[in-house]
């Protein structure tokens, strides 16, 4: 277990910078956050079974999210016209971003990317305003992992901010 | 998180309990009554209850998927209104039974099925009055690491398998 985990950048590191498609003709970078709390959600695909689905899951759970102004993106190797019919059938409200060409090459500098199958890990980041990784979480790839280790994450960080 | 997803708050006076306070399980599910999955727990659930008796007590917490199940919300308010009125867990069952008919007359008809005061019922669904209940199950749920509709605890603990009767038989004897 161990071993898998110290693969994912962990924290302390500075996050590596992206620029990604959101849609089909625009572009999202991580500089575009700073200021505030970033999530990163890596999830290996599009259209996985829906009421254990972890996008349509962060997607009820935006409004706890914003508390903490935090953003978040949720990250695959699916191309933007896909995510953008996924991002219509579950109503999502934030952008999924295409790690599409060179495929995998960002899930791969967050050592997020598997190899065997071609698609990203199931992994979490918490980047915080200056762009320093806060906090990050692999989880095993069939399981959803939630979003209690995303919200203590961040609850830190606003308890660090006000000390 | 996973593996270690644990419950938070404990079962407490706020919740809905079925079973005595001392049996050596307590098995809690986050639930949307829109929810398919959940639907196909509800009948395993029962025989849990019946097959285990004494040794369970069931607590069913509200975790509706609102973007997913447009009902699921206001299914959960009415079962809170209907608690309110000491009929929590038959309306419970009749959401669960009747997954396809969750309109807002359809709660209310339940509601007069139920022989609750209708007028009372209709008058706290139309003030959202149990909104903010339903969003302190939410909230405790996202907390603990619900990940998904049904989500179950066992003695605390996020239970990950799946929750055919058999599984979840095993990993309750496992915990108590």
């Amino acid at each position: 277990m161990a071993e898998i985990a110290n693969k994912i950048l962990a924290a302390g590191t500075a996050a590596p910078d992206f620029s990604l498609h959101s849609t089909p003709d625009q572009l999202v970078s991580l500089k575009d956050f700073r200021g505030a709390p970033l999530i990163l959600a890596f999830y290996p695909a599009d259209w996985s079974p829906v009421c254990g689905d972890q996008m349509a899951l962060y997607n009820e759970v935006l409004s706890e999210f914003h508390k903490f102004k935090a953003a978040i993106v949720g990250i695959s190797v699916d191309g933007s016209w896909c995510h953008a019919a996924f991002a219509l059938d579950r109503k999502l409200h934030f952008p999924l971003l295409s790690d599409f060409e060179p495929k995998g090459a960002v899930a791969r500098k967050y050592g997020a990317y598997r190899d065997d199958e071609g698609v990203t890990e199931r992994a979490l980041f918490v980047i915080d305003a200056n762009g320093t990784i806060a906090w990050s979480y692999l989880s095993p790839v069939g399981v959803n992992p939630g979003a209690d280790g995303i919200l203590d994450a961040l609850e830190a960080l606003a308890s660090k901010a006000k000390k | 998180m996973s593996p270690s997803a644990k419950m938070k708050p404990p079962v407490g006076a706020n919740d809905h309990v079925l079973g005595a306070a001392n049996a050596p399980v307590t098995l809690v599910e986050y639930g949307d009554y829109e929810c398919p999955y959940c639907g196909e727990a509800y009948p395993i659930v029962k025989a849990l209850q019946e097959r285990l008796g004494k040794q369970v007590r069931f607590v069913f917490r509200n975790f509706p998927l609102s973007e997913m199940h447009p009902h699921a919300e206001h299914a959960a308010e009415a079962a809170e209104a209907a608690g309110a009125q000491g009929k929590f867990w038959e309306m419970h069952d009749l959401l669960y039974e009747n997954q396809g008919s969750l309109e807002d007359e359809d709660l209310a008809r339940y509601a007069k099925a139920l022989k609750l005061d209708v007028p009372r019922f209709i008058k706290e669904m139309e003030s959202h009055h149990y909104a903010e209940r339903v969003r302190g199950d939410f909230s405790s749920g996202v907390r603990s690491g619900v990940n998904g509709t049904p989500s179950f605890f066992i003695n605390g603990a996020r239970h990950d398998g799946p929750f055919d009767l058999a599984s979840l038989l095993a990993a309750i004897e496992e915990a108590a």
